[in-house]
């Protein structure tokens, strides 16, 4: 690492999701595991560049949080006086740190899972599921969340305050959920996991600086659910589909900040080990033959991320996909996307006839005036096409949005 | 004499890298490695893919199994390995089957993707 300590924080966030979960087990209160792993912490700041790492790190700090957070509940019960702070940490003996491993080596999964469901609790708006996952699980600062968000510090205080709140209102169950609950669990996770990454992919070119790590943190958590649920073809996809499009990061923008389209970008400034990673991911999870959404989504980013060029795109495969997608998840917005496919793989006429029935639910969307005008464009019909980017120009949500537009109608001739 | 040396750590804790931090590592790493390929001592060089990109195969059985992630029984241990190009993951379980067939009885192959390759030079034992 690039500092002494360096390594100690990449540790703590390693451990953090275990030894959260484990401390939200015994004390059954997010605030108390949370100032409990928070204790633990400052003293592995202290101990461990003295006694050097523990073995197991994340047993460490559930002991010694523990320890730290019975101290608390006594404190705050008045039963007891202030323990004596200079308890020796170090003596913390390694036989003690492998029980604690091993007792919780059982629990680690339903630990991990359930601290990731209570940040997804259904009372949460998704925004605040985020907000809260970003500062339980990853461990990220209000400050650095705040910055995220593009909101003042107090703001995001007060909205992880308000969603502990709402929480503790309408408790999840803590018991460890029976194996037929675990996969109604894994749903809201993931799709939380995923819009944690959509939260940075989305963000415009100035932006990125800020939320980018939101997508490598999403991407974290990825692997860490899979580890979780090795057999699980979905999280596989999850993962895969996340990889495969923060791979194209550094190809999006052009210098001056503008979006770069797909089929615009210079493949070669892709990344290529995410890309190789997202391949094998889907590789394994085509074996269990138990198809859905994210290994849908991540297959249609493979057949882009495997060709060389643009034109060598296989679009027929793309729109069979999309069909897929459509008959797993119906959308006006799937079928959206699969217009697009259906127009390089069978003209704007096919694909038009499959947008125009769109209009009564997406005629307030952007990418569908957008598209329509593209496919009215290219089958000549100038005026209609014209009419369809002004819409779209009126609902763009940047300005980059609509300057690409206005770069469209601008090339337009004749009627 | 020729040595294999391999790298044992925490993914987690090597996952919670920020890139920066990583390529840092990798760079110092390099440098090490650039010191040894110099004097001719150094032969290939691989990062694997986390253990999440894993498939393992076990053997003992007509069709061995295939199961997903990493090898983790404790009671054997690494005896050699091999780096293949293949198409894909089903080209390298074929390869896998290949030397199960030809080394048949107890015994597992992990199978798992490399994210970076330095081929070496030529070494003289």
């Amino acid at each position: 690492m690039s500092t002494d300590t360096g390594w100690i924080n990449a540790a703590l966030a390693a451990a953090r999701p275990q030894a959260v979960g484990a401390l939200l087990r015994y004390f059954r209160d997010l605030d108390l595991a949370e100032e409990a792993f928070q204790e633990a912490a400052m003293r592995a700041l202290s101990a461990w560049p003295k006694n050097g790492p523990p073995r197991d790190t994340a047993a460490w700090l559930i002991m010694v949080g523990r320890n730290a957070g019975i101290d608390q509940t006594r404190v705050r019960a008045r039963h007891v006086a202030l323990p004596d702070d200079d308890t020796p940490l170090s003596d913390l003996s390694d036989k003690e740190a492998e029980m604690v491993g091993r007792l919780d080596e059982a629990d680690y999964r339903d630990d991990v899972l359930r601290l990731l469901f209570i940040c997804c609790h259904p009372d949460l708006p998704a925004t605040q599921q985020i907000a809260l996952a970003l500062r339980i699980v990853s461990g990220l600062s209000v400050k650095q969340i705040a910055r995220a968000f593009l909101v003042g510090d107090s703001a995001m205080e007060q909205r992880i305050t308000r969603a502990k709140a709402r929480i503790a209102s309408n408790p999840v169950p803590f018991e460890a959920p029976g194996a037929a609950d675990r996969p109604e669990r894994l749903g809201p996770v993931a799709a939380m996991v995923y819009l944690v990454f959509n939260e940075g992919y989305s963000a415009s070119a100035d932006e990125q600086p800020a939320r980018a790590p939101l997508c490598e943190e999403a991407i974290r958590l990825g692997r860490l659910l899979l580890r979780l649920f090795p057999a699980e073809p979905e999280m596989m996809g999850l993962l895969a589909l996340m990889l495969l499009q923060h791979a194209r990061r550094p190809a999006r923008f052009a210098p001056d900040g503008s979006v770069v389209l797909l089929e615009d970008q210079d493949r070669t400034l892709w990344h290529r080990p995410a890309i190789n990673e997202g391949l094998a991911l889907l590789d394994k999870a085509v074996r269990h033959r138990r198809t859905g959404p994210y290994q849908i989504q991540a297959a249609i980013a493979a057949l882009h991320a495997r060709a060389a060029t643009a034109a060598d795109t296989d679009w027929a495969q793309i729109d069979l996909l999309y069909g897929g997608l459509e008959a797993l998840s119906p959308s006006p917005v799937i079928t959206l996307n699969r217009a697009v496919a259906v127009s390089k793989a069978r003209g704007a006429a096919a694909a038009l006839a499959m947008v125009e029935p769109l209009g009564d639910r997406l005629s307030g969307y952007f990418h569908f005036h957008g598209l329509r005008g593209g496919l009215l464009k290219q089958l000549g019909r100038n005026a209609e096409a014209r009419d369809a980017f002004g819409r779209a120009i009126a609902l763009a949500h940047s300005p980059a949005e609509a300057a690409h537009i206005r770069q469209i109608l601008d090339g337009l001739q004749g009627p | 004499m020729l040595y294999a040396i391999l790298c044992y750590n925490e993914e987690d804790y090597v996952g919670a890298w920020t890139p920066e931090e990583d390529a840092i590592v990798m760079d110092r790493l390099g440098k090490v490695q650039q010191g040894w390929a110099a004097s001719g001592k150094l032969g290939p060089v691989a990062r694997l893919m986390p253990t999440t990109a894993a498939a393992t195969l076990r053997k003992g059985k007509e069709e061995p199994l295939i199961l997903d992630g990493p090898f983790a029984e404790t009671k054997e241990q690494l005896l050699g390995f091999y780096i293949v190009d293949c198409e894909g993951l089903e080209e390298a379980l074929d390869k896998a089957r290949e030397l199960a067939k030809a080394n048949p009885g107890k015994g597992s192959y992990e199978i798992r993707p490399v994210a970076l390759f330095m081929p070496g030079g030529p070494l003289s034992p």
